[in-house]
C-alpha cells in the first residue's frame, strides 16, 4: 500500500524525537529499576513458603514486594502510555493544518490511520520489551537465578498480551483523537475511559450483583454463585480484568483458575493444597486462550470504529 | 488552435447536510493557462477544489480531469494536480528539506530523482540557502514560498492554488504572483489561482471565473467579460470593476 511506509517512518521519528518520549522512558525506567528492587529484596523471604521453588525467575514479575508487582503495574498504568502516545494522533494534524495536504498526495486515506497505528504499536512494542528485558537482567544479578525455557516462554506471551493491552488502548486515544477537535477533550475521554475502566466498573459490578442477589449467604450456595457469576461477567467488560486474569495465570503457574470464588469442605482444601503442582504451559495458554483472544477482538472492533470515522469524515471539516 | 481540455466540469453540485456549497457548476480549464478563480469567501470554491482533487465526493454531476473521474480513481487525479490549500500548515519540527522528501516519498519516487526535484524546486522558490532551518523558524513569506515548493516536488501537470498570497506583504506578493507566471509559463503548468487581490489576478489571469453563492456568475478571457459587462474595451477596465459589477448583482 503507497504511503504506510513513508508515514510510518515519520511517526516513528516524531515518536522518538519528542519529549513525550522521553518521560515515558524515564517513568519506565524508573519502574523497572524499582520493581526489581523492591522483589529482589523481598524474594527470599517469600521462596521460604514454597516447598519446591521451581518457578524462581516468574516470581521477579509477579512478587509485589513491598507494594507493586510489575503485572499490576502494567494492568493500572499501562493503559496511560497507550493513551499518551495516541491522544492527539490525528486532531494535531487537523489543527496544524497538515492533514488537509497529506491527504491531496497520492496516497489512500487509511494510508495515514494504518501507518500511526502501526508506528505507535511499535513504540508500545519497543517499551514493553525493555522493561521485561531490564527486570530480568536486574533480577538476574540480584538473585542469581537463571530462567528455565518455559519461563521464558511464558515471559514472552506475557509479553505479547501486554502489547496488545497497550495496543487497545493506543487504540482508543486514536479514535478520540478522530471524534473530537480538540487535543484536550480527546485526552481527557480517553482518561475518563480508563478511569471508569480500572476503577469504577468493579464497584459496579459488585454493586449490581448484590442488589440482584439479595438472598445469598452461606447457606444458600446456588444465589451465592450466581453473584459471583454476574459480578465476574460485568467486570469483563474491562479490558484491565481481561488483562490481569489472563496475565496473572501466563506468569504465575501455581494459579489454575481464573474464578474467585472457591468454596469447599476441609478434605477438599486438603488435597487441594496437597496437591499443588504448578500448571503445565499448554494449560494455562488453554486457560488464558478465550481472555486473549476477546481483547484482540476489542482492539480490532475498536480499529474498525476509528477507521470507518476516519474514511466517513468530510475533508472539508479536516 | 483548439485548445486541449485539461480540467472539465458538468453540472457538478455539492450539498453538506441542506446547505447547497456549489451548485451546478459547468466550467472548463484549458491547458497551461492561468485560470483565476474569484469570488467572495464561503461561495464554494474550496469545495469546487477538493471535488476536483477527489477529496470529496461531489453529490450530483461529474468532474473530468484529463480524462480521468476523480471519484473513481482519485490516486491517479493526486498524482498529477499539485494542492496548496489555504492556510496550510507544515510539520514544524522538519526543515525545508526533510519536508520536501517526505512528500517526495509520499509520492513515490525515488531517491534519485527526489533529490534532484527537491534541488529544482528550492532552487524556482530561491529557498536553497534556508532549506536546512527548521519550518518553525520560518517567516509567512518563506512558508508559503515552501508551500510552492512542495508543490513543484511533484512535478504536477495541474497546481491548485488556493489564496497563495494570503497574509503576505506587497513585496512578496508581487514576487510569488511573477513566481506563478513564470512557472506556468516555464513549465507549462496549468495553474488554477484563487485570490481576493483582483489587482494581482489581472495582471497574470488568462482568463477567469467568478463564483458566487456557489453558482460560476462569468467566466472567460477579462477583454470579453469587460467588454460584456461594462461595455468597454481593451485595457481601459480594471478586473476589480467586472467583479463588483457581477457581485452587485447577484
Amino acid at each position: 500500500m503507497q504511503g504506510i511506509k513513508p508515514i510510518y517512518k515519520k511517526e516513528l521519528s516524531d515518536h522518538f524525537s519528542s519529549y513525550r518520549f522521553l518521560i515515558l522512558f524515564a517513568l519506565i525506567a524508573m519502574v523497572s529499576m524499582i520493581t526489581a528492587y523492591m522483589v529482589g529484596m523481598s524474594i527470599s523471604k517469600e521462596l521460604k513458603d514454597i516447598a519446591k521453588p521451581k518457578f524462581v525467575f516468574l516470581m521477579l514479575f509477579t512478587s509485589s514486594g513491598a507494594w507493586f508487582s510489575l503485572v499490576q503495574f502494567v494492568a493500572f498504568f499501562g493503559p496511560l502510555i497507550g493513551l499518551i502516545l495516541g491522544f492527539d494522533t490525528i486532531n494535531r494534524e487537523r489543527n496544524e493544518g497538515t492533514l488537509s495536504k497529506l491527504l491531496s498526495q497520492p496516497i489512500y486515506r487509511d494510508a495515514v490511520i494504518n501507518a500511526k497505528f502501526l508506528a505507535g504499536l511499535t513504540v508500545v512494542a519497543i517499551m514493553m520489551a525493555s522493561i521485561v528485558l531490564l527486570i530480568s537482567a536486574l533480577g538476574l544479578i540480584m538473585i542469581g537465578v537463571i530462567p528455565g525455557q518455559e519461563e521464558c516462554v511464558r515471559i514472552f506471551i506475557y509479553l505479547i498480551v501486554s502489547i496488545m493491552y497497550l495496543a487497545f488502548w493506543l487504540e482508543v486515544a486514536i479514535l478520540f483523537s478522530i471524534l473530537f477537535r480538540s487535543v484536550a477533550t480527546s485526552a481527557l475521554a480517553g482518561l475518563a475511559m480508563w478511569i471508569f475502566f480500572s476503577f469504577f466498573i468493579s464497584l459496579g459490578a459488585s454493586a449490581i450483583a448484590n442488589s440482584l442477589t439479595v438472598d445469598a449467604n452461606d447457606n444458600n450456595s446456588d444465589a451465592l454463585v450466581l453473584r459471583t457469576k454476574i459480578e465476574t461477567t460485568i467486570n469483563l467488560l474491562s479490558p484491565m480484568e481481561l488483562y490481569t486474569d489472563s496475565t496473572t495465570i501466563i506468569i504465575n503457574p501455581m494459579r489454575k483458575t481464573t474464578r474467585t470464588l472457591v468454596q469447599m469442605g476441609m478434605m477438599e482444601q486438603l488435597s487441594m493444597s496437597r496437591f499443588s503442582g504448578p500448571l503445565p504451559l499448554s494449560q494455562s495458554i488453554l486457560v488464558v486462550m478465550p481472555y486473549f483472544i476477546f481483547l484482540i477482538a476489542i482492539t480490532v472492533v475498536f480499529f474498525a470504529f476509528s477507521y470507518v470515522a476516519f474514511m466517513r469524515q468530510e475533508i472539508r471539516s479536516l | 488552435m483548439e485548445l486541449k481540455t485539461v480540467i472539465e466540469t458538468k453540472e457538478l453540485t455539492k450539498i453538506y447536510n441542506t446547505q447547497i456549497a456549489v451548485d451546478r457548476l459547468t466550467f472548463k480549464v484549458y491547458e497551461s493557462e492561468i485560470f483565476g478563480f474569484l469570488g467572495p469567501n464561503g461561495a464554494g470554491k474550496t469545495t469546487t477544489l477538493l471535488m476536483i482533487l477527489g477529496l470529496t465526493e461531489p453529490t450530483t454531476g461529474t468532474v473530468q480531469v484529463l480524462d480521468v473521474n476523480p471519484v473513481r480513481e482519485p490516486l491517479k487525479v493526486k498524482r498529477f494536480i499539485g494542492y496548496l490549500p489555504e492556510n496550510m500548515g507544515f510539520y514544524r519540527d522538519l526543515n525545508a528539506w526533510e519536508s520536501l522528501r517526505f512528500v517526495a516519498e509520499l509520492n513515490g519516487l525515488p531517491r534519485q530523482v527526489a533529490e534532484e526535484r527537491i534541488v529544482d524546486a528550492l532552487r524556482c522558490v530561491d529557498m536553497l540557502k534556508d532549506a536546512n532551518k527548521k519550518i518553525e523558524a520560518y517567516s509567512r513569506g518563506m512558508r508559503q514560498r515552501l508551500g510552492i515548493a512542495e508543490v513543484l516536488v511533484k512535478n504536477p501537470k495541474i497546481a491548485f492554488l488556493d489564496e497563495p498570497t494570503l497574509g503576505l506583504d506587497p513585496d512578496a506578493t508581487n514576487r510569488m504572483m511573477g513566481l506563478i507566471k513564470e512557472l506556468s509559463k516555464e513549465k507549462h503548468m496549468t495553474v488554477l489561482l484563487s485570490s481576493h487581490l483582483l489587482h494581482q489576478a489581472q495582471k497574470i489571469c488568462d482568463r477567469v471565473g467568478i463564483m458566487i453563492n456557489g453558482r460560476m456568475v462569468a467566466q472567460g478571457a477579462m477583454d470579453q467579460l469587460a467588454e460584456e459587462k461594462l461595455g468597454v474595451g481593451k485595457e481601459t477596465y480594471t478586473l476589480e470593476e467586472i467583479y463588483m459589477k457581477y457581485f452587485q448583482e447577484a
